[in-house]
């Protein structure tokens, strides 16, 4: 099965070589320092949305609630530096990370302790939450001229020459990579998603596990809600609505099983990546805006499509192999 | 334990059992609300207004009806929204190229059907991807395929017959009411009469016992499918006709709504348990709070809030009652 993993990976980054090639061909400023920073930084909050959700589909859960989550943490944050302008950009993250893991215990809480669906848990508390974010701001906008200029330079500031949020996303990246594969909860999360009865009866303690990841899943959100109010400078009731399903068509598209206990974090990188490209290239070549979802569902539907069709040939010939 | 249960659960008629359903208690709550809301607003408790009211949320109940089947099957269809979108796109462009109205309402179903068969098609073809994966790709691609045609534009004029569909009455009782009670029924009827009901249940619990039976599942999923497609058209008809004009980004957001309702009307997400009539009355429960409290100014948003409580309140309750506070997530 290994084989057929490091293919996936090969196949996709083969394609987005293709991809990469054949845009700098049509327009010779795809390619350029400026642009590819800004496709970075486009794609830096879904990629760290992604990691977390990775963890969530590992458990074979489903987290629905991330874009709810995140628009309120991003709600709160942006109501607590319009308030006290003088309060430092770490503390509004903090903030934000805060309430974000609130609301990923309570999901959490609801899934691993009482044992309600993820699918279900995290629906009723996508209302909850968004139902919040519209309450604690009035239904109003924070708009750009309440925040302070330390709040939305967050986003716009660079830490050692690369832009804030990309330098953020990389540093999640680098512990969660480690996290997710040389620490043993991180190993467990798999355990857990394979094969659940079995991980308890080696002892894991399951609950633990599955309210760790919501919760941490939880925090991301709420960590991407901040760089996203920054980043968009304005912070809405319906800020991110919907963008779940797009973290997690960056997680399948990356080749994690929704059915839980397979995926990794490469993977999840490229996943992200491609849909990053593919939302900043398309309009650079001159694609209509309004063809843009129509074609990005079609390249998902195909990856998925084609990964479902080599998996079966390669069981096919593992199990030909056998009988010889 | 659960092999007493299993023996229990012989057909005959049990008073106990009969009562502690989970319809009597959505019938309760169904009452609890009408009597909340009738002391809350003193305009609540008229004909005409929960006739009215009716026709608000009606719309997007066309699709509890198939989308109890699909999760009775173990699936799940998050497509359905757009092709909702797709089919209201496509029925109010061809009627603006010249397409008689009715052929261009019978296009829209067709467009709803060709929708979920490829769905049902693809699921069944790669049995390996969950629905939920599927449909997920399946609902970017039929929401884009609506902005290729109608970009950001708005397309109406439809001829005043058409209203109808959403503003009518027959006598004093809104058409669209009628048609929803008419299919509702047709819906209990094929769920819990026929040899197909049997199968989608028998699906649902376990589709290898049943392909080895005999059962076609897959035709019987690609055809459930097809039926939650038409649906969501039928869904775009009405909508279409109270809205009186369509855009690529109508009924964003229904497919949760409608899962939630199915869900509170006890159709497991497990599969292979719930009754069409559970969700039919989460329909109007969560229709008529809607409207309740909508009588005495409370906020969209504070509903989103009571919605979910209610939602995870709702499946909490019997996980509590029937297994105790500890097994649960089996199959999880």
């Amino acid at each position: 099965m290994r084989n057929i993993s490091k293919f996936r990976e090969a196949g996709l980054l083969v394609f987005i070589v293709i991809l990469c090639i054949f845009l700098q061909l049509k327009n010779p400023s795809f390619l350029t320092l400026e642009n590819i920073n800004d496709l970075l930084t486009n794609t830096a909050i879904l990629s760290i949305l992604a990691v977390g959700m990775m963890m969530v589909l590992l458990t074979a859960g489903i987290d629905l609630s991330i874009g709810s989550t995140l628009a309120l943490s991003g709600m709160t944050a942006a109501l607590v530096v319009s308030n006290n302008p003088d309060i430092s950009p770490i503390a509004a993250i903090l903030i934000g990370i805060a309430v974000g893991t609130v609301c990923g215990l309570v999901v959490g809480f609801l899934v691993s302790i009482v044992g309600i669906f993820p699918i279900i848990a995290s629906l009723g508390m996508m209302n909850v939450y968004r139902g919040l974010t519209f309450m604690s701001s009035g239904g109003k906008w924070v708009s750009a001229h309440q925040m302070p200029e330390s709040f939305k330079k967050i986003a716009t500031s660079s830490i050692l020459g690369i832009n804030t949020l990309i330098f953020i996303a990389i540093v999640i990246y680098i512990i969660f990579y480690y996290f997710i594969n040389y620490t043993r909860t991180g190993r467990q999360i798999y355990a857990v998603g394979s094969n659940i009865n079995s991980a308890k009866i080696s002892g894991i303690n399951t609950k633990k596990t599955l309210l760790l990841v919501y919760t941490l899943m939880g925090s991301l959100a709420g960590l991407a809600g901040v760089l996203w109010v920054s980043k968009f400078a304005s912070a809405q009731g319906d800020t991110a609505t919907g963008y779940e399903l797009n973290v997690i068509a960056a997680c399948v598209l990356g080749g994690v099983s929704v059915a839980g206990g397979y995926g990794k974090v490469s993977g999840l990188l490229v996943g992200a990546l491609l849909l990053g490209i593919l939302n900043n290239a398309l309009p650079l070549i001159n694609v209509s805006p309004f063809w843009q979802s129509a074609i990005q569902g079609a390249i998902i539907l195909v990856a998925i499509l084609m990964n479902a069709y080599i998996k079966r040939r390669a069981t096919k010939e593992n199990l030909m192999r056998r009988k010889i | 334990m659960e092999t007493k249960r299993i023996v229990s659960n012989k057909k005959e008629f049990n008073l106990k059992k009969f009562f502690f359903q989970w319809e009597w208690m959505l019938v309760a709550v169904f009452i609890i609300i009408n009597i909340i809301n009738t002391n809350l607003s003193p305009y609540y408790l008229s004909f005409g207004g929960i006739m009215d009211a009716t026709m608000t949320f009606l719309d997007k109940a066309f699709m509890v009806l198939p989308m109890v089947l699909i999760i009775i099957l173990g699936d799940i269809d998050i497509s359905i929204a757009s092709t909702t979108a797709l089919s209201s796109v496509i029925m109010a462009v061809a009627y603006n190229m010249g397409l008689p109205m009715p052929l261009a309402v019978l296009l829209a179903l067709t467009v709803g059907a060709v929708c979920g068969m490829t769905n049902g098609i693809l699921i069944v073809k790669f049995k390996e991807l969950p629905a939920m994966i599927v449909t997920l790709s399946t609902m970017i691609i039929y929401r884009g395929i609506a902005y290729i045609i109608l970009e950001d534009q708005a397309a109406g004029k439809f001829p005043s017959w058409y209203s109808y569909l959403g503003w009518g009455y027959v006598g004093k009782i809104p058409f669209m009411l009628i048609a929803f009670i008419l299919i509702a029924v047709l819906f209990g009827l094929l769920l819990h009469k026929t040899t197909f009901g049997r199968s989608v249940y028998g699906m649902g619990n376990n589709i290898t016992a049943c392909r080895y039976s005999g059962i076609k599942t897959d035709h019987i999923k690609v055809a459930v499918f097809t039926l939650m497609g038409i649906m969501a058209s039928v869904t775009a008809l009405f909508l279409t006709s109270r809205t009186g004009s369509t855009r690529p980004n109508v009924a964003i957001g229904y497919e949760m709504d409608v899962i939630a309702m199915v869900v509170l009307g006890g159709i497991s997400t497990l599969g292979g348990r719930g009754k069409m009539l559970g969700a039919v009355i989460s329909v109007f429960i969560i229709g008529l709070l809607r409207y309740g409290l909508g009588l005495i100014n409370v906020p969209a948003q504070a509903l989103m809030i009571i919605i979910g409580i209610i939602l995870i309140v709702a499946v909490t309750i019997p996980n509590i009652n029937l297994n105790g506070f500890k097994k649960k997530r089996l199959a999880a």
